[in-house]
């Protein structure tokens, strides 16, 4: 955005003058590429590599590090306990430490791992732009705020107050504290609108800017975005939680540094880093050389179903690593699930410290020795004025993707640093809310439900259910009536784990759990999700093992539950989906299911919403299940018997879940010959199954064989481009898409009508 | 020496070939793509991922459409165990997934002893059954 075009050569004074002339008049401090495109850490500063070569007491630096870590923690549990947020309230939230070049140390134990590897880009932006800048200045007891992911940021749900700490006149090191806030004024309550087709539909787009002075929030500028949104206590309240949390930090970590000098702190900081990414060279060492590939399908841009394709070739050479993303979806003009690249370097940052070696220390310098590659313009990649108010629907496939492709990797080592495990569920299963609460005040926020998604299936052992978003491995799963006491959202079932929705194998995933929900007491409310995975599998199985099923969003609409159970306390037998949606009790409610991606609608009184959480993909070949773990499933009614006879092969008797081992060896013996009988050489099967291009029924987006052509779906008409000249796709309405079908029947049946009528006549 | 590549794969670094862990046949050379070792059935997801929800009553089941997605289940010729599943567009060219350089696969196994059995990783910490001295 700010690439000077076209530079022609000057004289050596002139160019100096020009770029003098330029860096005081830039027209518009947009997010900086210098700053946004680079993942890595920072050269050593003159003062660091004075103080690392004095060198540095291993012990100290460990003894330092810890009471780092303890103060992080501190501020972490005041964000937690003050926090308004729900997101706050349940973990979506971090702090950390930051170099004074603007590279992240450390985070609180606890924390958001991407929070805080996107916070280092706007306090790079601040460093470059307000440090030297009369108007704007960086000192002692200034705090910035931020929340567009076009500076840094996951999403712009997430705010962040960011300090820096100045020690005898130096300046040390930044600070930060950042929550998911949720409402940010976006087209639809809750902050993350699927509804929004371009990036002024998002709602506030704070760049960083100075939002506290000599430690007091400047009321002014508070006001501003309180009007701004449609939550005014939430926003005042965590501003003052986040500003007060680093100021403990600040307290804390000015103790550290006058018992053992600032240099020790920052040598501290500095070696962390460093030591973080010579480990991490170490361990790529290890792996083999080679490639292993894998491709993600998203259906749904959340407003339509359409392919979306992730591809994904990740490289080892020596201890050089290389994440290739070329080939993949190209950007939507007007869709939300867009995502910019440092977000969603982030969000992989994310998946490599929670799914493959959560041993590491959580900083910034994981990522920093990776190379990541992408097409320019595609939905990982987007430019600047693309939405992206949804991009977490590619920041969660970043969380999980490389999962499988570094297990085909380390799965032979011979010293494990974790589990070989099979993707995590990774939807946004929750419910964003907004409208009128049973108080009066607005709002608009989403459920803690989404920390809920089921972990992969391992090597050795079934997945966890319902452990944790794919994003935080401690986020928790919340408490219900917290939400009732603050919203008109009453639960009619929760936490119940949803039965037969499974990823089968040897061993298999982790499941999701059931949320239904209605409201009660609001003159006006409403609900969303933002989910894909309704036509297309989203979490996949690990070596044999299966993905987990499609998932669904279920209504039952034109009734008052309420009512309903006034009149009849027993209607309801079970509070299960399935039965509910297959056994209709409720008459005359109006009962469908949808994907699982709605923008924002409006609930009535009683009016019945359902979703579940995911499982994790499995582990593994079906037939090698020991049948004692599928009996286990059955008495803990978790599958159905019919999934425990056609998929696993158990004989067993269904009243005593007695196994026939005998009979059960025979007949998945039966079963491996049917699998050879049916199954057809590799390249006999792809001379028949492999088309040129993708079929012309599906809205396809993304590379098919070629990774340098790119198909997508444009104004209605397929078209297909070189990766390296990537537009975005516009998307037609699915309103007037749907009216002009109706159009069309309209027209055809009048026509009909019109030769009934002249037959007649 | 073999080196384990999967849970189901290992290449064998004298013969340079890819072979069954489970049955131990010889599938294909280790410098080409396994899957051209393996048997191939293109499944519909449904028969996996069976409606949950009446399909009489309703479109959207919890089963994958079969025009947008379907399941590459690969077996192996001897044993018929599944090795792999790949879940696709109709008609997607499957994906080379695996494509390790033999000749550095080699050097690296020079010095390490052949692993027969694969670690599993350290088991996460769990809640310990505690007691709080009262009775709830």
């Amino acid at each position: 955005m700010n690439d000077i075009l076209n530079k022609k050569a000057l004289p050596k004074e002139e160019q100096a003058l020009l770029d003098s002339f330029l860096a005081d008049n830039r027209l518009f401090l947009g997010p900086d590429p210098e700053v946004m495109r680079n993942h890595s850490i920072a050269p050593r500063t003159a003062r660091e590599d004075e103080i690392l070569k004095k060198g540095m007491d291993v012990h100290q630096v460990h003894h330092i590090r810890g009471l780092i870590n303890a103060a992080l923690s501190e501020a972490f549990q005041m964000v937690n306990q003050m926090g308004a947020a729900p997101g706050a309230k349940w973990g979506d939230l971090v702090t950390g430490i930051f170099t004074n070049s603007g590279d992240l140390a450390m985070i609180a134990p606890h924390g958001i791992i991407a929070f805080a590897a996107c916070c280092f880009y706007p306090i790079k932006f601040i460093i470059k732009y307000w440090v030297d800048d009369p108007t704007v200045g960086v000192k002692e007891g200034d705090g910035f705020i931020h929340n567009d992911a076009r500076y840094g940021g996951v999403h712009n749900t997430d705010q962040s107050m960011m300090m820096p700490l100045f020690y005898k006149g130096e300046l040390v090191c930044w600070l930060s504290s950042t929550i998911h806030e949720g409402e940010n004024g976006a087209c639809e309550p809750g902050g993350m609108p699927a509804a929004a087709e371009s990036k002024y539909d998002e709602g506030i787009k704070m760049s960083p800017f100075k939002v506290v002075e000599n430690f007091q929030l400047k009321r002014d500028l508070v006001t501003f975005l309180q009007n701004s949104v449609r939550d005014p206590k939430l926003q005042l309240e965590d501003m003052k939680v986040k500003l007060h949390a680093v100021m403990r930090l600040r307290d804390r970590i000015v103790a550290i540094m006058d018992q053992y000098g600032k240099d020790a702190v920052m040598g501290t900081l500095r070696s962390h880093l460093e030591d973080v990414e010579v480990e991490m060279r170490r361990r790529i060492k290890e792996l083999p050389d080679g490639t292993t590939r894998v491709n993600a399908f998203m259906d749904s841009s959340l407003r339509e179903n359409c392919i979306q394709k992730i591809s994904l070739a990740l490289t080892v050479k020596g201890d050089r690593m290389i994440l290739d993303f070329r080939g993949s979806a190209p950007q939507f003009l007007n869709r939300a699930v867009n995502t910019n690249i440092a977000s969603f370097k982030a969000a992989l940052a994310t998946g490599l410290l929670q799914n493959i070696w959560p041993d590491l220390p959580h900083t910034m310098a994981v990522l920093s020795p990776i190379e990541i590659v992408s097409d320019r313009n595609s939905i990982l990649d987007a430019e600047g004025e693309m939405p992206q108010a949804m991009s977490l629907m590619p920041l969660f496939k970043a969380c999980v993707i490389w999962t499988i492709p570094m297990n085909k990797l380390n799965y032979s080592l011979p010293h494990r640093y974790s589990a070989v495990i099979a993707q995590q569920y990774d939807q946004a299963a929750t419910f964003i809310y907004g409208g009128l609460t049973q108080h009066g005040d607005i709002t608009g926020n989403f459920c803690s439900d989404i920390n809920g998604m089921g972990q992969g299936a391992r090597s050795d052992a079934d997945g966890e259910h319902s452990l944790s978003p794919v994003f935080g491995f401690m986020a928790d799963s919340g408490e219900h009536e917290i939400n009732e006491e603050d919203t008109p959202i009453v639960r009619l079932g929760a936490q119940r784990l949803a039965k037969d929705r499974i990823g089968f194998g040897k061993y298999r995933g982790g499941m999701g759990y059931e949320q239904i929900a209605t409201m009660r007491n609001s003159p006006l409310w409403g609900f969303m999700t933002g989910c894909e995975g309704s036509l297309f599998s989203s979490a996949q199985g690990l070596f044999g093992g299966y993905s987990c099923p499609a998932y669904q969003l279920c209504k039952i609409k034109g009734i008052n539950i309420f009512e309903e159970l006034k009149k009849d306390p027993k209607i309801i037998d079970k509070w299960d989906m399935l039965s509910l949606m297959n056994e209709q009790p409720i008459p005359g409610g109006k009962y469908s299911s949808h994907d699982m991606g709605m923008t924002f609608e409006l609930c009535q009184e009683g009016e019945i919403y359902m979703i579940c959480q995911g499982s994790g993909g499995g582990y593994g070949d079906v037939l090698e299940r020991d049948p004692q773990l599928v009996m286990k499933d059955l008495e803990e009614d978790l599958m159905s018997h019919d999934l425990a006879r056609d998929i696993y092969k158990v004989v067993y008797d269904e009243k005593t879940l007695l196994v026939d081992e005998e009979a059960t060896t025979v007949l998945r013996q039966a079963y491996r010959k049917e699998r050879i009988a049916r199954g057809k050489p590799f390249d006999a099967f792809c001379a028949e199954w492999v088309k040129p291009e993708p079929p012309a029924h599906l809205p396809y987006f993304g590379s098919w064989e070629n990774l340098k052509e790119i198909y997508a779906s444009s104004a209605g008409q397929r078209i297909k481009m070189d990766s390296d000249k990537l537009q975005g796709a516009f998307m037609l309405n699915p309103k007037d898409l749907q009216i002009a079908a109706l159009e069309a029947k309209v027209a055809a049946l009048s026509s009909q009508l019109d030769d009934c009528n002249k037959a007649r006549k | 020496m073999n080196v384990l590549i999967t849970e189901y794969l290992r290449i064998n670094l004298d013969t340079e070939n890819y072979e069954c862990r489970r049955c131990n046949k010889v599938l294909v050379s280790a410098r080409e793509n396994y899957k051209r070792g393996l048997l191939v059935y293109d499944r519909d997801p449904r028969e996996i991922h069976k409606p949950l929800l009446d399909t009489s009553k309703y479109e959207r089941t919890y089963s994958p459409n079969p025009q947008w997605c379907r399941i590459l289940e690969y077996y192996c010729p001897q044993c018929g165990t599944m090795m792999e599943v790949e879940y696709v567009p109709p008609g997607h060219p499957p994906l080379h997934d695996i494509e390790l350089d033999i000749d550095a696969l080699k050097a690296q196994w020079k010095d390490r002893p052949e692993v027969k059995e694969v670690p599993t990783g350290p088991v996460p910490p769990r809640r310990g059954h505690h007691h709080h001295g009262h009775s709830h």
